[in-house]
């Protein structure tokens, strides 16, 4: 195949993956995006192999074979609520795929098409592509341990953030020596593997040193974040070979983490930065200050059955606590009870409920919750004011009307407008305090009853009321 | 202005539309399906498999080619994996499309 025909297939190729993406605005075109995402894929590999049609196809296709073998295994066996350990694996896998094939491209240049010697350009390129690859990968191992609870057996796993005095200035001067080497190879004429290899080892240990002081409450960022270095590494790869598919599809990949992590930013109120400098909820699952001299209403699940029971209007705002607890199911069969007794049942999403972006819309979608009844904060908000019973299921900050009052901690955070329903229930399992550390005023209003328990118990429990 | 342009400047220009054509797409994007879009976007990335698929290319066997078909296992992984899960998911969105 000439080169120019390898080029318009890749051309090919990365018009599928736009199109793939663009599928996902709306979930009747998504599988069909889908679809084109494995096409555009199918084309690249196919090219890819003709050109190295003379070489080791055994070789290529054994491995192929291993990989997609493990891939499609996981993919069948990985629970909805294991949704971002399974990406944050992911992430770690296409990092270390483009530190390999950086190795690769220095060791043997040739066998990519560059000059025997690499040039400049692409040797800056490589570096890029090596370093943000190697940070993605030590990165994401330490997110999915501390995302697959793994912070018992070991400490750089902990969930809650690792710190340690200095640590800004160690990863500060850590990241200078590793641009030093960086430019060592990128100005040297040789093929330089010292200063690589040091370069590279460096950056290992600057992911996990950037991702260990990030506390639970800032997953879903970090994974955003993850995935959008990801991408940047495939599109350095892409540089360095002069292969626009790659730039392509990095770029996209790069541009949607980026935009992931704004928008979940957002909805925290937090800055990018201040969640990357780390140290945030150190003290999550503390007791709420001044909480005990407060009172709260506290009912049963039997009493909250008749409440919603006699509802014409119903908003249930689940929380990560329900997806903990698994009580997705039941949560459906309790709406399903309500809608046979002509109660209009909703859902609101705050855009951090879960812990990666629209995970609770995959966990109630698993459920089989019709999505014409999950509605995004922006559109239910407004709503609040006319439902009968607002149920708050193992969700806190989301709903804390705090964030109305200026000088609290989370001041300015977008929230769900729960405290406006006529009545506000709440399933928590204790009092003890969000990610946020914050007490709830919410939990003391007169309308609002709570109802303690494990979510999945009280639920079962509400739609054995309901009978 | 003589002679032909840089491989770099052109992969240069590849690059800032690429960003632009993602930057546009991606919030088009519903969010009720951003978890698998990032699924998807992971499935996409690992088209780096072309990369390793280069490395594993040549006949003889050595250093080079062992690193490039560990890496073509790794993205493997990833590519079907990705896909899958994410048709996984959407599957899930269907069925209630159906039940209405």
């Amino acid at each position: 195949m000439s080169a120019n025909l390898v080029a318009l297939w890749y051309l090919v190729a990365s018009v599928c993956f736009i199109l793939a993406l663009k599928g996902l605005s709306s979930p009747t075109t998504a599988r069909r995006g889908n679809a084109f995402g494995i096409a555009g894929m199918s084309i690249a590999v196919l090219t890819t192999l003709a050109v190295v049609a003379k070489g080791r196809i055994d070789l290529i296709l054994m491995a192929m074979l291993v990989g997609g073998t493990i891939g499609a295994y996981v993919s069948r066996r990985v629970e909805m609520t294991q949704m971002p350990e399974l990406v944050a694996a992911m992430h770690s896998l296409v990092g270390m795929a483009a530190v390999l094939i950086a190795v690769a491209v220095v060791n043997n240049p040739q066998s990519f098409g560059l000059p025997a010697r690499i040039p400049p350009g692409n040797k800056l390129e490589l570096f890029i592509g090596t370093f943000v690859g190697a940070l993605t990968f030590s990165g994401s191992v330490i997110a999915f341990g501390k995302l697959a609870g793994l912070g018992k057996k070991f400490r750089l796993f902990s969930s809650a953030p690792v710190v340690f005095p200095g640590q800004h200035l160690v990863n500060l001067a850590l990241a200078l020596v590793m641009i030093g080497f960086g430019s060592a190879f990128f100005l040297s004429p040789e093929q330089a593997w010292t200063p690589f290899l040091l370069m590279m080892t460096i950056a290992f240990v600057l992911g996990v040193l950037i991702i260990i002081p990030i506390g639970g409450a800032d997953m879903p960022v970090v994974i955003s974040m993850l995935n959008s270095y990801s991408g940047w590494a495939a599109a350095g790869i892409g540089f360095s070979l002069n292969n626009s598919m790659l730039i392509v599809a990095g770029s996209l990949v790069g541009s949607s983490g980026a935009i992931l992590s704004y928008i979940m930013c957002k909805a925290m109120n937090r800055s990018f930065i201040s969640v990357i400098l780390g140290g945030f909820g150190a003290a999550e699952g503390s007791a709420a200050k001044g909480g005990a001299d407060k009172t709260v209403r506290s009912g049963s699940a039997e009493d909250a059955a008749y409440l919603m029971a006699n509802a014409e209007n119903v908003i249930i705002v689940p929380g990560y606590g329900l997806a903990v607890a698994r009580a997705q199911h039941a949560v459906k069969e309790m709406a399903a009870k309500l809608a046979a007794k002509g109660v209009n049942v909703r859902y609101a999403i705050h855009p951090v409920a879960g812990r990666m972006p629209g995970h609770m819309n995959v966990l109630l979608a698993e459920a089989e919750v019709p999505y014409d009844q999950v509605f995004e904060m922006e559109d239910i908000n407004g709503d609040f004011g006319t439902a009968d019973v607002a149920l708050v299921l193992g969700a806190n900050d989301v709903v804390n009307p705090l964030a109305h009052e200026k000088g609290s901690a989370i001041y300015g955070m977008p929230i769900l407008e729960v405290a406006r329903a006529r009545t506000v229930l709440v399933n928590k399992r204790s009092m003890a305090s969000g990610y946020a550390g914050l007490d709830n005023p919410l939990f003391y209003m007169d309308k609002t009853m709570m109802v303690f328990g494990d979510a999945k118990k009280v639920v079962d429990d509400i739609v054995k009321g309901l009978d | 202005m003589t002679g032909t342009v840089d491989p770099t400047v052109l992969n240069l220009i590849v690059f800032v539309l690429a960003v632009f054509v993602g930057y546009h797409v991606i919030w088009n994007v519903t969010p009720a399906l951003h978890t698998p879009l990032m699924s998807v976007t992971n499935a996409i990335s690992s088209v780096i498999i072309v990369g390793a698929i280069l490395a594993a290319g040549p006949v003889e066997l050595d250093f080079g080619s062992v690193t490039g078909a560990v890496a073509v296992g790794l993205a493997a992984v990833n590519v079907a994996g990705g896909f899958l899960v994410t048709r996984r998911m959407l599957e899930m969105f269907r069925k209630k499309e159906k039940a209405k």
